[in-house]
């Protein structure tokens, strides 16, 4: 079992004729995942490494079957590629494009909730998605991860996803799903979203999370794990040492004024009976032990 | 992206929001220029972006041209709360019978844009939060939708300002809001949004904060750049592309990633060092981003240890510490420097960093030693 995709995902790539659409699209595909092609409607008929190229998300579908879309687009066209997807009936969205424009985001979101409830939007600005051994979409290096569960992983950020699923299998530990939520102001699937779908996956019996500051996601997660969830949670949260008032890589991760401290999301989290870690390294170690004592 | 009053001033009139006439000046002599411009009583501004300018004496009243000289001289090279003024907003001084206050910004929690208005302008609202959240009228809106005139007019009733103001206020809120979506602002706030005795409504101060992803769709946006008050360090960073933020330790981060690169500051502050800098030079670490990051690292003064920490994906171990390897070679370097190296092929990495090893290069394999070893780098050369 996994979280959200699986083995009969069929993926679709939105931007698969750019550098990093067609580098991704064909090291996916190469995984296992089904990706069924891409969309870019100046070069349709023509193929990435095999896969077709669509004129357009509706065609592509009505071809192929899609039920995912990946959008790899510049910024600027994100918001109408997104909504491209959602009007063609896409289920699941993932938008790794970097650098939309905050009020694009907070409009689309919006916009899919109300009109396309049957869509989620995974990202903008995220690495994607991995069901270790069965479907990758996006960036994430999944020769690091192990198959096999019990733990499944949500991240705000990228590289210490892939951190964590190397610990995890250097203490020969496996993963159900890794979601990277990314770190924009408005995430389509937010903490809170993962949790409870890993609190429902039979496969999953643990959950690390890791967090950084800016928002407040990270306190509302701790609310929702105080109430609804029973399985055990391994934390981090990156940023003790940022200064208020600036960007920190990340669209959202910045401290306004005294909200959205690591502290404060620490100290969160570990009143909801979260194991909290101080780095990611000992996040690893934590969930050893964890997974350990499951046994 | 926070613009200075003035700036915001300008931006806010493009959205047709009344401000007061006006005019900047970085001298004494164009001070009492813009002042015969804007006709006395002026008030003389400190243009700063942090705020409690008033109670640090950055805002003074002028009645003519004696009392501008002496305030702009007083003002211009004043530092306030570490920020050092460097330019002057002269404007018409307005009569005041009321003060509010209005804002929009994106709730991040309801992802929605969030409206607040109060009677209770002037101060700080975070105060005015704290005391009496009552006196703070709010609304979510659907970006979708977008504010209407009634949810703007039900915004200045519940906020209870005074009738007179009321019309006045719901058109301010009215082009604002544009000025927030189609001007791609994370926040635009009016403290004070004054009436005056003659009944007219208009913003005494403005605070606009943009948001630098949508710097594509706003040529104009280009008449605010280069006045960000960067230091050699970020200038440089900015130029080559590069993710850094200007910290005030000796061990100099580079990491791959933001939240590596945070959680790299983390651990060298968790084993008692202090950070010099963020930097994250993005995913494959290239010889060419590497050397520009160290380059740029080398412009600290403080720096008395670097810490490199990458975390191999889908580039590979080798090809990484190759990476390092060249650019270490194109970069002369002051302090010295230890590398964790992890993920793919990260031992294969470690053997080529192995030859390179001396007693100004470490390459360790856990991001605790490395903090450990760069931060006993620093002691040693104190």
């Amino acid at each position: 079992m996994s979280i959200f995709v699986d083995k009969s995902t069929r993926v679709l790539w939105q931007g698969i004729t750019g550098s990093q659409g067609s580098f991704y699209s064909v090291r996916n595909r190469d995984y296992g995942t089904q990706v069924v092609g891409g969309t870019n409607p100046r070069k349709a008929g023509t193929e990435v490494d095999g896969l077709p190229v669509f004129a357009s998300v509706a065609e592509a579908r009505s071809e192929t079957g899609a039920t995912a879309s990946v959008v790899i687009v510049p910024a600027p066209f994100a918001r109408d590629a997104v909504m491209e997807a959602a009007e063609a009936g896409m289920e699941f969205i993932v938008v790794l494009t970097e650098g939309i424009p905050a009020q694009d985001e907070a409009w689309f979101y919006n916009k899919v909730k109300r009109d396309f409830p049957a869509s989620r939007i995974l990202g903008p600005n995220c690495p994607g998605i991995l069901t270790a051994g069965e479907c990758n979409i996006g960036f994430i290096p999944a020769e690091v991860a192990t198959a096999g569960g019990p733990v499944g992983i949500v991240s705000r950020s990228g590289t210490l996803t892939y951190q964590a699923l190397n610990e995890l299998s250097l203490n020969g530990i496996g993963v159900t799903t890794c979601v990277g939520i990314g770190g924009d102001p408005v995430p389509g699937t937010s903490f809170i979203d993962c949790l409870a779908a890993f609190q429902a996956d039979d496969d999953t019996e643990a959950i690390m999370m890791f967090g950084e500051i800016g928002g407040s996601a990270e306190e509302e997660a701790a609310e929702f794990i105080a109430k609804e969830v029973t399985k055990p949670v391994v934390a981090f949260v990156a940023g003790v040492t940022a200064p208020a008032g600036k960007k920190m890589g990340h669209a959202g991760a910045i401290i306004s004024g005294s909200k959205g401290t690591a502290k404060a999301k620490m100290d969160a989290l570990s009143a909801a009976g979260v194991k909290v870690a101080l780095n990611p390294t000992e996040a690893g170690d934590l969930m050893a032990e964890v997974v350990s004592n499951l046994k | 992206m926070d613009l200075f009053e003035y700036q915001g001033k300008q931006y806010f009139a493009r959205f047709g929001i009344p401000v007061s006439p006006g005019g900047f000046a970085d001298t004494v002599d164009d001070a009492i220029r813009e002042a015969e411009k804007a006709g006395y009583p002026v008030v003389v501004k400190a243009q700063v972006r942090v705020g409690g300018r008033g109670k640090a004496g950055g805002i003074k009243l002028a009645a003519d041209e004696a009392e501008v000289r002496t305030h702009a001289e007083a003002i211009l090279g004043m530092d306030i709360r570490g920020h050092t003024v460097g330019r002057l907003w002269i404007e018409h001084a307005s009569d005041i019978a009321k003060e509010y206050y209005a804002s929009f910004t994106l709730d991040r929690s309801a992802k929605l844009h969030l409206a607040k208005v109060s009677a209770r302008g002037g101060v700080d609202i975070e105060q005015v939060a704290d005391e009496d959240p009552t006196a703070i009228a709010r609304l979510h809106i659907d970006p979708v939708d977008g504010l209407s005139e009634e949810g703007a007019r039900r915004l200045v009733d519940e906020a209870a300002l005074d009738e007179e103001a009321r019309a006045g206020a719901a058109e301010i809120l009215m082009s604002l809001y544009r000025c927030f979506v189609e001007g791609d602002a994370d926040l635009v706030e009016i403290n004070p949004l004054i009436l005056t005795p003659d009944g007219r409504v208009h913003a005494l101060d403005a605070k606009v904060s943009l948001d630098a992803s949508a710097a594509f769709r706003h040529a104009e946006w280009g008449d605010f750049t280069g006045l960000e008050s960067l230091d050699e360090r970020e200038r440089l960073a900015q130029e080559k592309g590069l993710q850094y933020v200007g910290l005030e330790g000796d061990v100099g981060v580079i990491a791959n990633g933001a939240g590596l690169a945070m959680s790299t500051c983390d651990v060298v502050n968790q084993v008692g060092g202090r950070p010099a800098n963020f930097l994250d030079i993005g995913g494959g670490a290239s010889a060419e981003v590497m050397a520009d990051a160290l380059e740029v690292i080398n412009t600290d003064p403080n720096v008395r240890a670097i810490f490199i920490n990458i975390f191999g994906g889908i580039t590979k171990g080798e090809d990484v510490a190759n990476g390092i390897v060249q650019a270490l070679g194109r970069v002369e370097l002051k302090s010295p420097i230890v590398i964790r190296l992890d993920g793919t092929n990260a031992e294969e990495g470690r053997s080529i960093l192995k030859g390179h090893e001396s007693d100004q290069l470490v390459s360790v394999t856990t991001m605790l030693e490395a903090a450990e070893r760069a931060v006993a780098f620093t002691r040693a050369g104190a």
